[in-house]
């Protein structure tokens, strides 16, 4: 070789294509990481755009306050938005009641109790059912829990709440497990110790020491959980059926949010009608309830940990 | 004088190390119930759908007698579904990614990038349904297309692909970085020939769950409004389309019983499409993953 290094560090230095790739690149880069920003703004306007078309129709205080949703009765359609909220309510309720004991159970026993090779076994296992479609859950609240569930109770209507409930509740239950676990393993063994040491048992090291401390993590499981179980659309569509009621009972047909949407877009409601506009309004209003549970989740999780 | 009283020890210790004994138990029934409920659901749609599930199944269209419905539309046009998200989502999503992780400096605009991810993880697939509707649907005009559902479902399974593929390029040590920078690689040189060949398993890893969660996802699809039956194949990214989750739900909610076990051997179908998804990410995480 007759070239020095200096000559190739010059040699390189001199080539433009090369620096015009790097002051691209990053630019470049940048606008795919905009693209993310932008569907938020897309999510946004979308559904204020039309929400706001759909209010220059059905006055605000009627959709806000309304107890009767009935946006199908030809002549006088009312759109009081409360019995989809209370039909979304009633189905994440019982979905929290079934997913938090479960969850929490089984990420109590995961860290704290379980050998590695059990917990290497079961956790890939819970990772399956959050990954089952939730296509198949709502077919399976149809198909098998509610007939089961009809045996048990003989008022229950083939359309309830109970159903999907329960389902829901397993579908979220996995996320509960695996988040608490998280927030339970990074308890550093030492407290534990120091726990047993002076003659603890382990569910007093479980209960009075690792729960308080991981306690914003299980917090925000939960929370992100419930959230979840708000925007669940078809488990909910197929098994929660389409009446839109005001009341508490859980063996009646209901209807949820997701599912008013869900019934709206399989229907032959034209472009432009209210009908059209209302999804968007409900669409928005599913979309405040995540996202103040999204961000408090987050809120919980930052302000709340323990640093160790 | 005593210091311990033995027997009041014991007597307290037997009901703690009884109360200790219970818990486990119950904390075992939780964990067993989750895996009994998997258990039950995949052994009862196997028993529903078996029968169903043949040969004919698979390379028939759809039709409105059970005997003759097939899945043949559904499972071809998922698979075009997949020809646009895939591309779509891992470049959208790896570049994001590589910005956040290598370029990004530390400033209000990149940290409401970052927030506005996770946020946008949270955000429920019905609202991504409707924000293609309005957006592609009708205001780029591609109509209920291959093309419409396809960038639906890329940015319904983004933050999904951006979080994998930042903690892939985050886990490749700066060791490795520094000693390319000494060899007088550029910045994007040793992005390309350092960084991603050491985090692309990871990334695949993640990109692949992502992906087997846009082929089960119906909501989106629902919203658009995607048909149902159709009783020919789409040609190109612009024809209209149906896909297995839709055909699902459209044979679940028929009020005659035999489209039931039409459906569970639909999702059977749809089951084994993610299994195999899975196992890929599973064999290319264990196979290819370094540890430093």
């Amino acid at each position: 070789m007759s070239q020095s290094v200096q000559q190739m560090i010059a040699e390189s230095r001199k080539k433009k294509g090369k620096k015009f790739i790097e002051k691209m690149v990053p630019i470049l880069l940048f606008a795919a990481a905009a693209i993310s920003v932008l569907t938020t703004f897309g999510i946004v306007f979308t559904l204020i755009f039309e929400t706001v078309e759909f209010f220059t129709r059905v006055s605000i205080t009627d959709y806000l306050f309304g107890t009767q949703w009935l946006p199908f009765s030809g002549k006088e359609p009312l759109y009081g938005v409360l019995p989809l909220i209370m039909g979304t309510f009633k189905v994440t309720f019982i979905a929290i009641i079934v997913a938090v004991p479960f969850g929490l159970g089984a990420a109590i026993y995961l860290s704290e109790y379980a050998s590695e090779k059990v917990r290497r076994t079961v956790k890939p296992i819970l990772e399956v059912l959050a990954g089952v479609p939730t296509i198949v859950y709502g077919f399976f609240a149809l198909t098998f829990v509610t007939p089961i569930l009809q045996t048990i109770i003989p008022d229950l209507k083939i359309f309830n709440a109970l159903s999907p409930g329960i389902v829901v509740g397993v579908m979220i239950l996995p996320m509960i497990a695996s988040m608490s676990e998280d927030a339970m393993s990074s308890v550093p063994n030492s407290i534990r110790e120091g726990a047993l040491g002076l003659g603890a048992t382990k569910f007093e090291v479980a209960v009075k020491i690792v729960l308080p401390a991981a306690l914003s993590g299980i917090i925000a499981s939960v929370v992100l959980a419930t959230s979840r179980a708000i925007g669940e659309t078809m488990i909910v569509s197929l098994a929660g059926g389409s009446t839109p009621l005001f009341n508490f009972g859980f063996t009646d047909s209901i209807q949820t949010m997701t599912a008013y949407i869900v019934q709206v877009t399989t229907g032959d409601a034209g472009y432009g009608t209210t009908i059209y506009y209302s999804i968007y309004a409900v669409g928005f209003t599913l979309f405040i309830f995540t996202l103040v549970m999204n961000l408090l989740a987050q809120y919980i999780s930052k302000r709340f940990r323990e640093e160790y | 004088m005593k210091y311990l009283q033995q027997e009041t020890v014991t007597k307290r210790m037997h009901s703690r190390l009884k109360m200790n004994g219970l818990w486990k138990t119950l904390f075992i029934l939780a964990t067993s119930f989750a895996l009994l409920a998997l258990a039950v659901l995949l052994f009862r749609i196997l028993s529903q759908g078996a029968g169903y599930l043949n040969f004919d199944f698979i390379t028939n269209f759809a039709s409105r007698i059970p005997e003759k419905a097939g899945i043949k539309a559904a499972l071809i046009g998922s698979l075009w579904l997949m020809a646009i998200v895939a591309p779509v989502s891992i470049i959208l999503g790896v570049s994001t990614a590589i910005y956040l992780e290598e370029y990004a400096k530390k400033n209000k605009l990149n940290d409401f990038i970052r927030m506005n991810i996770s946020n946008l993880a949270g955000v429920p697939s019905i609202v991504f349904g409707l924000l293609g509707l309005t957006i592609f649907v009708r205001l780029m005009d591609l109509g209920k297309s291959i093309l419409a559902a396809g960038f639906t479902m890329s940015l319904l399974i983004l933050p999904v692909i951006i979080v994998a593929a930042q903690e892939a390029i985050r886990a490749v040590p700066n060791e490795q970085r520094e000693a390319s920078y000494g060899m007088g690689a550029t910045k994007w040189q040793t992005i390309v020939r350092v960084v991603l060949p050491a985090a692309i398993p990871g990334i695949l890893t993640g990109s692949i769950l992502a992906l087997s969660r846009a082929i089960g996802e119906t909501a989106p699809l629902v919203v658009i409004g995607i048909p149902v039956i159709l009783q020919f194949l789409p040609t190109g990214i612009m024809d209209s389309f149906t896909a297995l989750p839709m055909q699902i739900f459209d044979w679940a909610k028929r009020p005659q019983e035999e489209f039931q076990y039409v459906a569970a051997a639909g999702i059977i179908v749809l089951m084994t499409v993610l299994i195999f998804m899975n196992s890929i990410a599973i064999f290319i995480r264990n196979k290819f993953q370094k540890r430093y």
